[in-house]
């Protein structure tokens, strides 16, 4: 059947008072954003509710396949409309209704169009008897309906909806401000860009690059990775850190067992610099708590030493197997397996502290001018902006 | 020359053979390898294992390579038989299956297994009734030809899948070797498992796959270093894979109106076989394959009229080119209770993407001169 509208819920949005103009906005902006590869959508919003017009059945399909995805949207629902008049209204619902098996229904009536010449029960019973006597599958149940059937008598016309649809939930990708994430291209950092941006968190990325200790599949996994996560709702930029030399400056300087750890700081150092440029609010990793030994308590609070700016560890108390199901739910678990060596393994010492001392590391790093290293790093990082927009030519497509 | 053994093999495709050059030439790294080269070759793999699992419904993950369709239907029972025997040792398949899964079930059957064999009625059709009655709740792996190979009989593949996962646990594995391209085939159509082979759609001899319904495990085969997902070891032909991939697309996307070209000579040479009263026997059942005519001619040795047509330019075969070499009836023949003044004059013809109208009427031509030339001396 052809529905006119979708009727969207914003749901925890709607208890963010004096913001909620603003987090309105921000949805309908990304909501667009979404369908930027079609003709534009027509949106209307309301103070506690969003419509978008179906116009055809191809855009009513594109609509229900991608709105689950953007965050921002607790439900949709598809809304038919009928012309102001017990009969046409009653088609309509029946229409609806017959989808259903065995259910439980209630008939909930909103007449905002005070003119019409019945009132919300006589509505409310004229259409309930008219559906109980027309469907022997169907019962009422007041409190608990699997299916409350809402008619909405509106200045134009007759809007008449059942169907639940649940959508992503969270925050609409932006409304909370941005933050850097590091993403080395495993499991865990893509499932954290995730978290983040359904906290409606704009998200940028750093990558830290080694060649040729680390390949050019390795960032083209990370390229990849980046590319899927803009699929919830959001443009993301990455940020390619040259990080060979320092890397390699480490591994000469600093002894074998806390070279992990300085190398820690300084990804992060940079990290900093580069938030800074940008104006972001927070860096973002996906270290899930003694996870390895950099993700040890100790660790962790040797490496964040190096600045004030928050680190937000969204994963910080989920276990492995947890991060592995989110990240096969969301798509980028396949990617993330791809077994190619990245900066974080290549360098791994047999046996890095777990528990290192401050004082060590400080020590041994301040024998070392790492700040010009990192300067230029940062300055000389590569920027990609996703999702990408030409396609590489497909040289395999003849093939096939 | 007009090439009328389709069945047995077919002329590879000029384009899908210059994918199979380019594909040796630009990307001959092994798919298994790190390095870019073999880095690009398994991204072109998958990508022709995606374009085949989009064509069969299911996903890229279940689409194994193998080195042709007696591999896959070895593979197909030895795999699920493996993978399946803590939940019985039951075995079902037909007696008009091609020899590569007949003597697979044998070597099971020597192994300890139980095999039972449906029988075919004179339209070479299993009955749906006798499967109801041998399918057990222990039986493992049930196997059944969409297509018989020798005379073309279409086997009810939609109900058996019904029949046998209403009643069993059992893996139902199809043989759509003869099939696949001629007859809509595919994993949400009732089988658990199929066999493709690549030769006969028009790609490279030495390749085929077994594709499976998401969920289903089958255990290895052929073992080593653990190529595809670790059940079929060995360097993936990726040459071939990639030709086969676009064999097998052109193949679906021609069908529908390939299919209808070979309804149309097939309903001319059922004509033309008619005249010829009790001299031709046609053993085709009339609701069978497009694609495959076998006929018995009374009292004359299929061989005689194979040499005698092949001297005007036409290939056919007698009943299959595997056991075309074997002196005694195949085992389809007997299956079916064909007159034994028949039996031994049984020849196939088989159409293929490459002929044409011309070649079915120069064919037409040919076979009614020969039988007139023919007959006085070799009738007993």
């Amino acid at each position: 059947m052809m529905y006119k509208e979708i009727l969207i819920r914003y749901g925890e949005l709607s208890t963010k008072g004096r913001n909620k103009k603003d987090f309105i906005y921000r949805l309908r902006e990304n909501i667009r954003y979404s369908f930027s590869d079609l003709a534009p959508l027509k949106i209307r919003t309301e103070r506690d509710r969003m419509f978008i017009e179906t116009e055809t059945p191809e855009r009513q399909e594109q609509l229900v396949t991608r709105l689950p995805k953007i965050f921002g949207i607790q439900s949709f629902s598809l809304v038919a409309s009928a012309e102001k008049d017990m009969q046409a209204i009653k088609a309509v619902a029946h229409t609806i209704m017959a989808q259903y098996g065995e259910v439980t229904f209630k008939v909930e009536v909103k007449r905002s169009d005070k003119s019409f010449h019945m009132d919300t029960h006589e509505i409310q019973r004229d259409l309930g008897g008219y559906l109980l006597s027309n469907f022997q599958n169907l019962s009422v149940d007041v409190k608990k309906p699997q299916v409350p059937l809402r008619v909405e008598i509106r200045e134009d016309a007759a809007y008449i909806m059942a169907g639940i649809i649940k959508g992503a939930g969270g925050m609409p990708v932006g409304s909370n401000g941005k933050s850097l994430l590091m993403l080395s291209g495993g499991i865990d950092s893509p499932v954290a860009a995730y978290l983040m941006m359904k906290r409606g968190v704009r998200i940028e990325a750093i990558h830290f690059f080694s060649p040729p200790y680390t390949s050019q599949n390795s960032l083209q996994k990370v390229m990849d990775l980046t590319n899927i996560c803009t699929q919830f709702g959001a443009r993301i930029r990455l940020h390619i850190i040259p990080f060979t030399e320092i890397q390699t400056l480490i591994k000469d300087r600093v002894p074998e067992n806390l070279s992990m750890t300085t190398t820690r700081r300084m990804m992060l150092k940079v990290a900093d610099k580069v938030r800074q440029e940008i104006d972001a609010l927070g860096i973002v990793t996906g270290e899930s708590l003694g996870q390895v030994a950099s993700q040890t308590l100790h660790s962790m609070t040797a490496i964040n030493e190096v600045t004030s700016t928050p680190v937000l560890r969204p994963l910080l108390s989920y276990d492995k197997n947890e991060i592995i199901d989110i990240a096969k739910e969301i798509g980028t678990y396949e990617t993330s397996i791809q077994p190619y060596e990245d900066c974080c393994t290549v360098f791994t010492p047999a046996n890095p502290a777990t528990k290192p001392k401050l004082e060590k590391v400080e020590y041994y790093e301040s024998m070392t001018e790492f700040d010009d290293l990192i300067d230029k790093a940062v300055r000389n990082r590569e920027m990609h902006i996703f999702p990408r927009k030409e396609q590489k030519a497909d040289k395999f497509a003849a093939l096939l | 020359m007009i090439y009328l053994d389709n069945s047995a093999t077919t002329k590879v495709h000029d384009s899908v053979l210059e994918s199979f050059i380019q594909v040796n030439k630009q990307f001959f790294g092994n798919p298994a390898s790190i390095h870019e080269m073999g880095v690009e070759s398994n991204m072109l793999l998958m990508r022709a294992r995606t374009q085949i699992a989009q064509l069969v419904n299911t996903t890229p993950e279940q689409v194994i390579f193998t080195s042709g369709g007696t591999e896959s239907n070895n593979f197909a029972f030895y795999g699920v038989v493996k993978a399946n025997e803590h939940k019985g040792r039951h075995i079902i398949t037909t007696a008009v299956e091609h020899p590569c899964i007949l003597e697979a079930a044998k070597r099971l059957a020597a192994e300890g297994y139980e095999v039972d064999y449906l029988s075919v009625d004179e339209h070479g059709v299993i009955s749906l009734e006798e499967l109801r009655q041998k399918v057990r709740k222990d039986t493992i792996l049930v196997s059944i030809m969409h297509v018989n190979n020798e005379m073309g009989a279409i086997m009810p593949i939609e109900q058996a899948a019904q029949i046998i996962h209403d009643n069993s646990r059992a893996v139902f594995h199809v043989d759509a070797i003869q099939s696949f391209g001629k007859l809509p085939i595919t994993l949400t159509d009732g089988p658990d498992i199929i066999s493709v082979s690549g030769h006969k759609i028009h790609a490279l001899k030495g390749s085929g796959i077994l594709a499976m319904k998401e969920h289903i495990q089958i255990a290895p085969f052929i073992v080593g270093g653990g190529q595809e997902f670790g059940l079929r070891s060995g360097t993936v032909a990726v040459p071939n894979a990639v030709a086969f991939a676009k064999a097998a697309r052109i193949v679906i996307e021609e069908m529908p109106q390939k299919v209808a070209q070979y309804r149309k000579w097939r309903e001319q040479l059922f004509k033309l076989f008619a005249t010829f009263g009790e001299q031709v026997n046609v053993i085709s059942p009339a609701q069978g394959a497009p694609h495959i005519v076998s006929v018995g001619i009374a009292g004359l040795k299929g061989e005689i009229l194979i040499n005698a047509l092949q001297k005007e330019g036409i290939i056919v075969s007698t009943s299959s080119a595997c056991s075309s070499k074997q002196t005694k009836t195949s085992h389809v023949i007997e299956a079916l209770n064909v007159e034994q003044k028949y039996k031994d004059g049984v020849i196939r013809i088989s159409f293929g993407a490459n002929n044409t109208d011309e070649d079915i009427a120069q064919f037409q031509q040919v076979f009614t001169q020969l039988m007139h030339q023919l007959k006085g001396e070799h009738i007993k």
